[in-house]
């Protein structure tokens, strides 16, 4: 069962070869559909991979296929090997699945783009990537497709690298930024990985259980937070968060792909992996946990007033990878994974049905200007409502359930960052609704627009309405006191921990009136235009233009460090590298040499000579030397 | 048995030669730019043979011997071992590349040209593969004259100055090394560099001598801030000149410092040793940041290389497997890379006869299948894990944590430096919109098959040194491991010999080196 893994790779690499090489010949609709195929293989593939594993008994899901020995010197030795166990399963079947989807939406969304060859390339290039990210067995296969994943998220924000508009200025900048952010949190990786090798002598992920034990708490910590900055880059964090939201100039499928299910949940993935390293530190786990919680209701806080479809969903997800993070720091790493299927299903969702919308606004988002879809776009409205539902939280959607868990288990560790979460779900609540509603509900504001509005095709609406569908049901991947998923990651992250029967009856209660609460402060506020929720929100008025400017973070960086380094490299270039350091070398030379003599005499066209001159010299101060002694 | 050639070295070293000669004497264009190219290509197979009849050990292989002048003991020796290996094949690969480039660009005075890059290929293969420290200086030098005019004649504008300058700046750093290769001779009576990794040298003249040398290889390679001729050199060369400058003669630096720097001097180079790795990581810092403010794409390639180059040095200094077997594939790599990017800028400036990067943007529209390559080749300069730059980069920065974690941090920052200006220049040249209508469809014309065709055995063996650097690593690491071992075997006798408090501070460095 196991011998067929190494298709996993082959089939999105034959993919993305025979597109790179036929591309230009082949017709749009056989592109899209072997990009889509290639990815669907792969979910067999992964499937089968899960059957396999299945069929094991519990304690021995840990199988790694070494492929070949990656690079050896000396006593450092990494294999290119990959491990399949219930963690890595579950993500390649959660990344091949909703993968394969959207590159089925694609068909429709890009049927009028003209680079669409480019463009399925790099999507299957990326899935790629992204198995290669979860399905190594070490820190340094791992980091390859970690990157990998980044170049692909790079090509795609900045697919339209021609284009700019007034919200993301020239998307190719938004790509690039993307890319050097994230380069930060990989630094992190980087130390990291020198560090873990040094103190534990193996970048192998089966082999740090064992390894752990001899490790220092001080080295532990600095490991576990330089992993944590990379977690940071690659899950859009504080302090890293910022290249999240303009990477929504990517064309739309590929946010719902890379920018919300997938490549942005590998930071959590990376944490649950090496949850062996975490352990052996309270310091970063409990750092990890507030990175995440503040990160949570900081996003929540930014989406609240955000006016572009995208951009909210975008910090929806920064928000909702703080959930996660804040879960892997209080050790709840089962619960995590189940946020994340879940989330990569219903955020994946909203995407797409904000991407039917787009197609059919011809690119508008601005809910400002929406209003009233409902009645022609049924499908997507429907879709979203359930998109919607699961990300606020309302029973019994998957995200009532995946979210619950996470905030059972903060109130069980840590009340402050319970509290703090629990107003980030009441936010939460409140802006998936605001968008569902202004979008879908009311009057149409702009009548032009909504004069051509029309349904998506059936390519499009068909993988809405499956991950609808998953939406709707991936509670049932780990209802609570069921806990499938808890189980069957129990051998990678160990059993679940035991939570008292109150807290978790509490905290469900709590979960469902805060959902709800927020369901209906969006509804008073935006369907029914009442006064009382426009008075309870007066006192926080000063915090609007706050909001709105994203807490001028972007402002912030671009001139305490961005500015800062390169006026320094401005000063260098133009400064510091000729006039003082060639300066000083060219004086030198001045005095040691007439120079200008030497100019003249190449210029008189006797080159020749002087260089040979030169050369005859030397050869004549050897001898000199040699037949002097 | 595998199919091999007598005096092997010998061949691959003068067939350019003999190629320069015939060069020189058949008349036509047509006939130079042919054999010119045949001799190269020559050459390139020729030293593949290398690689059948390779055996995975520490040690001189195919070795050559002949007294050339008996008094002084002064031999014509080759040799070639793990480290040498894949910096030849470098030379002989990126040669007929290069030589290509020229036949469809260089018109000027061709047959003086092609014999010039031919007798330069000849030099730099005899520097890595003597065994001579008389020889080995020879080739240093003659290496200097054929640049000097390829520089000189077939450069830009600017020629003559940058070419003064490189020729009087390197040329300074050997004068001193001459001085630094009678002291050796002087104090152990012999000009084998084999036999002086074994020998003691006093340290006061140890000190000296290791200066001398480092100075000379430190300019070449170059470390901060000895690197100012280099953007003036690469910004006026003939793309071919570049190719090779970048490429491989820029490793003469590095490789002599690993070759005779480090092994025959064994103590001045560790007392040294923080010195050096101070300027290299400076060096990967500066070069980061000076080409993220360039205009010209040749000089910020160039300042590129100053970053680069400050990695290998580093991982040398690391002084230990990891950190040097990384170098010696960086410097491989780094030929690569950086040959592949000059060669890009190259076809790029024979279209448009600029190389500012305002000049550009949004060529990815108008020229796609260069952008494409293009970005392939950022990548690997920009060390993409799965491609070159990254195995050695990585390994480097390994081994100089074990020995100066302080270094390896700031190195690793310079990873987000080399991010930040190659996407840059990326983003000005591909990305954004056309401005200009001489880089529209209509105008700018994409590569061709052949130039793609030249490209590519570069592109593939990013992939290759990316995926399965063992292929290299197996080959370099005995060496790299046999010196390591021996520099460690030589400290301690050191201490022993010592013995007394005046040299307590090489207990210290002992026990760096026993990590």
């Amino acid at each position: 069962m196991f011998d067929v893994a190494w298709l996993l790779f082959a089939l999105p690499a034959v993919g993305a070869l025979v597109i790179l090489l036929l591309g230009t010949r082949l017709p749009f609709k056989v592109v899209g559909w072997t990009a889509s195929a290639a990815v669907m293989a792969t979910f067999g593939v992964a499937a089968a991979l899960y059957f396999g594993l299945l069929a094991l008994p519990v304690d021995q899901r840990s199988v790694t296929i070494v492929y070949w020995q990656w690079m050896t010197i000396g006593n450092f030795q990494v294999p290119a090997a990959i491990l399949i166990d219930p963690l890595s399963v579950l993500m390649a079947l959660v990344v091949t699945g909703v993968g394969a989807l959207i590159h089925i939406y694609s068909i429709g969304y890009m049927a009028h783009e003209e680079r669409y060859q480019r463009y399925f390339f790099y999507l299957n290039f990326f899935i790629l990537a992204m198995l290669t990210l979860v399905m190594s067995n070490n820190f340094l296969g791992m980091f390859v497709g970690w990157e990998g994943v980044g170049l692909a998220s790079y090509l795609l924000i900045g697919f339209w690298f021609d284009r700019r508009d007034d919200m993301y200025g020239w998307y190719a900048d938004a790509g690039k930024k993307a890319f050097i952010v994230n380069r930060i949190g990989d630094f992190g990786m980087l130390v990291a990985m020198f560090l873990i090798w040094s103190s534990l002598g193996t970048l192998v992920f089966t082999d740090l259980g064992e390894a752990v034990h001899g490790l220092a708490p001080a080295a532990a910590t600095t490991i576990c937070l330089l992993l944590l900055l990379g977690a940071a880059g690659k899950s859009a964090q504080i302090p890293l968060y910022v290249w999240l939201p303009d990477a929504m100039a990517g064309p739309t499928p590929v946010s719902a792909l890379i920018h919300a299910a997938t490549m942005v949940t590998a930071g959590v993935y990376m944490i649950v992996r090496t949850n062996a390293l975490w352990h052996m530190s309270e310091t970063a786990m409990l750092t990890a946990a507030w990175i995440g919680a503040l990160t949570s209701l900081f996003a929540a806080s930014i989406a609240l007033v955000q006016t572009d479809l995208k951009k909210i969903l975008a910090y929806s997800t920064v928000s909702q990878l703080g959930y996660m993070v804040m879960a892997v720091g209080l050790g709840a790493f089962g619960p995590a994974m189940f946020h994340l299927t879940a989330h990569a299903f219903f955020k994946a969702l909203l995407f797409l049905a904000a991407g039917s919308v787009m197609h059919a606004t011809s690119g508008v988002l601005d809910i400002r200007r929406l209003g009233g879809l409902r009645k022609k776009m049924p499908a997507t409205y429907w879709t979203f409502a359930i998109g919607a539902a699961a990300l606020a939280g309302i029973i019994p959607f998957s995200g009532f359930f995946s979210k619950d868990a996470l905030l059972v288990a903060a109130l069980e560790k840590n009340l402050a960052i319970y509290l703090v979460e629990i107003v980030a779900a009441l936010l939460t609540a409140f802006y998936s609704f605001r968008a569902f509603f202004v979008t879908f509900h009311g009057r149409p504001r702009d009548e032009q627009l909504y004069a051509h509005v029309h349904e998506s095709p059936q390519i499009m609406t068909i993988p809405l309405w499956i991950l609808a569908a998953l939406s709707v049901v991936a509670g049932l991947l780990n209802l609570p006191f069921i806990l499938t998923l808890d189980k069957w990651l129990a051998p990678v992250v160990g059993a679940h921990e035991k939570i008292n029967i109150t807290i978790e009856l509490l905290g469900i209660l709590i979960s469902i009136i805060i959902s709800f609460f927020g369901l209906l402060m969006a509804w008073a506020l935006y369907v029914r235009r009442e006064s009382w929720p426009q008075r309870l929100a007066r006192p926080f008025r000063f915090l609007q233009p706050m909001l709105e400017n994203k807490w001028y973070i972007d402002e912030v960086y671009n001139m305490a460090i961005v500015g800062p380094l390169k006026a320094a490299a401005g000063w260098f270039a133009r400064f510091f590298d000729p006039k003082i350091i060639d300066g000083a070398v060219n004086a030198v030379g001045e005095v040691a040499i007439d120079s200008g003599e030497a100019v003249r005499k190449l210029q008189n066209g006797a080159v020749p000579t002087y260089a040979f001159s030169i050369f005859l010299g030397v050869v004549a101060v050897v001898l000199y030397f040699v037949f002097a002694h | 048995m595998n199919f091999t050639l007598p005096y092997l070295l010998s061949i691959i070293t003068f067939l350019p030669l003999a190629g320069a000669v015939v060069v020189l004497f058949v008349p036509g264009e047509g006939a130079k730019k042919t054999l010119a190219l045949l001799a190269t290509l020559l050459t390139f197979v020729v030293s593949l043979l290398l690689l059948p009849n390779w055996q995975n050990v520490a040690g001189m292989q195919f070795v050559e011997e002949l007294a050339w002048f008996p008094p002084l003991s002064i031999r014509y020796a080759l040799g070639v071992d793990g480290i040498s290996l894949f910096l030849v094949l470098l030379t002989t690969l990126l040669m007929p590349i290069a030589v290509y480039f020229s036949n469809l660009y260089v018109h000027k005075r061709l047959g003086a040209y092609m014999a010039l890059m031919l007798l330069l290929e000849t030099a730099m293969i005899g520097v890595f593969l003597s065994l001579d420290l008389v020889l080995f200086f020879v080739f240093f030098e003659a290496s200097l004259i054929p640049m000097y005019f390829l520089i000189g004649e077939w450069g830009g504008q600017n020629r003559i100055y940058a070419a003064v300058k490189f020729f009087i700046y390197t040329f300074a750093g050997s004068a001193l090394m001459v001085v630094a290769i009678l002291l050796v001779y002087f104090s152990t009576g012999t000009f084998d560099i084999v036999a002086l990794q074994s020998a003691q040298i006093a340290p006061a003249v140890q000190t000296w001598a290791f200066i001398a040398f480092a100075l000379a290889f430190a300019v070449k390679t170059p470390l901060f801030p000895f690197h100012t001729w280099l953007p003036d050199a690469h910004v006026q060369a003939p793309t071919a000149g570049s190719i090779i400058l970048a490429g491989v003669l820029l490793k003469m630096g590095t490789y002599g410092y690993l070759r005779l720097a480090m092994p025959i001097f064994p103590q001045a180079a560790v007392q040294w040793g923080p010195v050096v790795a101070t300027l290299a990581a400076i060096g990967i810092i500066y070069g980061a940041l000076v080409a993220l403010a360039q205009k010209d794409i040749k000089s910020l390639v160039a300042y590129s290389s100053v970053a680069h180059l400050g990695y290998v040095m580093l991982g040398l200094v690391a002084y230990n497997a990891i950190g040097i077997s990384g170098s010696v594939l960086q410097m491989v790599n780094h030929g690569l890379s950086t040959g592949a990017l000059f060669l890009m800028v190259g076809f790029l400036y024979e279209r448009r006869h600029t190389r500012l990067l305002d000049e550009f943007g949004g060529l990815w529209k108008s020229i796609p299948v260069f952008c494409g390559l293009f970005l392939v080749v950022t990548m690997s300069s920009a060390g993409l894990p799965g491609l070159n730059g990254f195995v050695g980069e990585f390994t480097i920065m390994l081994g100089t944590f074990q020995a100066m974690p302080f270094f390896a941090v700031v190195a690793a920052l310079g990873v987000i430096l080399a991010a930040w200006y190659l996407l840059t220049a990326y983003r000005k040249m591909a990305q954004g919109e056309i401005t200009r209508p001489e880089n529209d469809k209509a105008h700018l014309k994409d590569l061709r098959l052949d130039e793609v065709l030249l490209v590519l055995p570069l592109v593939l063996l990013f992939f290759v040194i990316g995926l399965f650097p063992n292929l290299f690593f197996d080959k370099i690491n005995p060496s790299v491991e046999a010196l390591v071992a021996q520099q460690q075997a030589r400290m301690v006798q050191h201490v022993t010999v010592e013995n007394s408090g005046e040299f307590s501070t090489n207990l210290f460095i002992v026990e760096t080196l026993g990590q």
